[in-house]
């Protein structure tokens, strides 16, 4: 593999290609310390997930055995059965099924509403800037860096008052609030990079302020939404502060239920049972992830840049 | 409101405006206001009105409910009965060491991994995937996760006992001094993909020329990755460490998960604290003056990124 980087690639391709770092030189030894270093910290990174797919396939005699690196010697799936059918919370015993099932319809919908907001916002913001938007949108970034604690409890005085506080609407509120700042910032500024001759030729043929939006913005905004709908895909169902506060028992998502699974005090701790639950509820934001690949890093970034 | 109350009477002057032959108002402009609404409601009702409301409910004695009798004013009384809290103090204490150390760590470790994925290296997207998946899960699932790793029954300590090493220790959740440590691990396993992610792209912009010119002064690589190139990221290292500042800020999931705030109350944090004081604790009064003791970092820092935008314009206009 050394000796490969070493004389294989020609010069004009060495310019040409992606990484700038320093060349891979006569030095071996510091090429296998490279790939040594790198191959440590994927193990260090794989090793929780490792973990918790062995401890999940384990029968409970197995797990007393305190090898929590070793594969089981009797592979088992009845915990995942439990996990997602039959584990207790409290007097509860239907497994993570309903949680999942709240969860999908939170993120489907809260997702949905988010976007349609933001995309607008963004489209307004860029196009009809109207005196004081711009204070809005400064007040909005503001809100990004808002630690959720600041404006929690006010919320749930305005949501009692309004009479969804725990209810599903409420849930699907509070996404939409929360996130807000970050995906109007997105679409505003993937709306403002777009050359200005195309919503002015829109204009000239008398296009109205729907009409444009409809018609052109939307879309031609489908890149940009996908990387929102990873970011609120992976940020809803992984939410669980307004989970916890907002849901109500009818609508806890995954998240919560998982918890609360995990810290039943009652009865027998079945370790395995609980690991079974963390990856199904972890599947979903995972499936995600290795589906969108790119798109998730670029999410991050657009999320990330600006913010 | 008061943004609501503006743009009404923006509209009412447009209007005026157009019979005196001003610019004219325009049906669209009213349908960008509309269009918007949920942001103007959001902006103003959420984070004006909402914070304000904290703000005034931290000088009042409010239990469960807010309470806004004349008599329920009581001064900056939370204030200083909350600095008297010691569950708050440790929690001060706890925010700090943790972001300092967290944010520290994940730098560092964030840079290196970029550092060596910078190195031509094969299966790169392999790397990266492993370096990045434990980002897309939530930090339950990350405390939970490493709450087992670290369990002291069954865990790492366990196993490498019953290799044959009997005095083995490590155990840090049981211990309320180096609980933390534990959700120092756990919060970088989550996060360092992250900033590898957002280095490696800094250290990707470098321009190649300085490469050249820092081998033709032969100067080692570690040298040129350290003290050149480095410095010449700052766009990325601060994207990094803003990113790291609110998740610190925030963090709540990962002790819920992990430790409970336990051991007794070793890693309380801030943001347990409020909502502890909202919920169980039904005290309302405290836990609104330690939200706004949370907020004003976030305004401080905002206040002084406003002032320093300001100088340079001041800086600018003054130049040309």
């Amino acid at each position: 593999m050394t000796t490969e980087t070493m004389t294989a690639a020609p010069i004009s391709s060495r310019i040409e290609a992606g990484p700038r770092g320093a060349k891979p030189k006569t030095l071996t030894a510091s090429r296998v310390g490279i790939y040594l270093f790198l191959i440590l910290a994927a193990l260090f990174f794989l090793m929780p997930l490792w973990v918790m797919v062995v401890t999940s396939l384990k029968t409970m005699p197995e797990i007393q055995l305190r090898n929590i690196f070793q594969w089981p010697q009797q592979i088992t799936f009845e915990p995942w059965l439990k996990a997602w059918d039959t584990a207790c919370t409290g007097r509860d015993c239907n497994g993570l099924k309903p949680g999942f099932l709240n969860s999908v319809k939170i993120t489907v919908v809260g997702t949905t509403v988010s976007i349609i907001i933001a995309c607008l916002n963004g489209y307004a913001l860029s196009f009809w800037r109207y005196k004081g938007a711009n204070v809005l949108f400064g007040l909005l970034v503001f809100g990004a860096f808002v630690p959720y604690q600041v404006v929690i409890y006010p919320l749930i005085v305005g949501f009692r008052e309004l009479g969804i506080f725990g209810t599903f609407p409420g849930i699907i509120l509070i996404h939409t609030i929360f996130g807000m700042p970050i995906l109007t910032l997105l679409f505003r500024n993937f709306f403002a990079a777009l050359p200005p001759e195309l919503f002015k030729a829109a204009r000239v043929d008398g296009a109205g302020f729907w009409q444009i939006f409809f018609q052109i913005m939307v879309p031609m905004a489908v890149p940009i939404t996908i990387v929102a709908v990873i970011l609120q895909v992976t940020g809803i169902w992984n939410d669980f502060l307004f989970g916890t506060v907002f849901a109500g028992r009818e609508n806890m998502p995954m998240t919560v239920q998982l918890n609360n699974i995990v810290n039943t005090t009652t009865g027998v701790r079945e370790y395995n049972v609980h690991m079974a639950a963390t990856i199904l509820t972890a599947a979903v934001p995972l499936a995600v992830y290795f589906i969108s690949g790119k798109w998730f890093v670029r999410g991050i970034a657009a999320g990330a840049v600006k913010g | 409101m008061a943004q609501l109350a503006t743009a009404k009477e923006d509209d009412a002057a447009k209007a005026a405006g157009r019979a005196s032959g001003r610019k004219p108002f325009r049906l669209s402009t009213l349908m960008s206001i509309v269009g918007t609404t949920p942001m103007i409601l959001t902006a103003v009702g959420v984070f004006v009105i909402c914070i304000l409301y904290s703000f005034v409910l931290s000088f009042t004695n409010s239990r469960i409910f807010p309470a806004f009798g004349a008599e329920n004013f009581v001064g900056t009384d939370q204030y200083a009965r909350l600095w008297s809290t010691g569950r708050w103090l440790v929690s001060v204490n706890n925010i700090w060491f943790f972001g300092l150390l967290s944010i520290a760590a994940n730098m560092t470790a964030g840079y290196l991994l970029a550092v060596f994925m910078d190195q031509r290296i094969r299966a790169e997207d392999l790397f990266r995937s492993i370096f990045l998946y434990p980002f897309a899960m939530s930090l339950v699932i990350t405390g939970l996760v490493w709450r087992w790793i670290l369990d002291p029954n069954y865990g790492i300590q366990a196993t490498v006992r019953g290799l044959g090493f009997e005095d083995f220790r490590f155990a840090p959740l049981v211990s309320a001094d180096t609980a933390i440590y534990g959700l120092v691990v756990a919060g970088i396993w989550n996060g360092v993909g992250v900033t590898m992610a957002i280095m490696l792209a800094g250290l990707r912009g470098v321009d190649s020329e300085i490469w050249k010119a820092a081998k033709i002064d032969g100067i080692p690589t570690w040298r040129t990755y350290l003290f050149i190139v480095l410095p010449m990221m700052r766009g990325a290292i601060l994207t990094a460490f803003i990113l790291q500042c609110v998740g610190v800020v925030r963090v709540f999931d990962l002790i819920v998960a992990m430790t409970q705030g336990g051991p007794g109350i070793a890693t309380q944090m801030p943001a347990v604290f409020v909502i502890q004081h909202i919920t169980d604790r039904s005290n309302v009064g405290l836990g609104m003056a330690a939200a706004t003791m949370m907020l004003l970092p976030v305004v401080v820092l905002l206040g002084l990124q406003v002032f320093v935008q300001w100088r340079a314009n001041q800086a600018k206009g003054k130049a040309s």
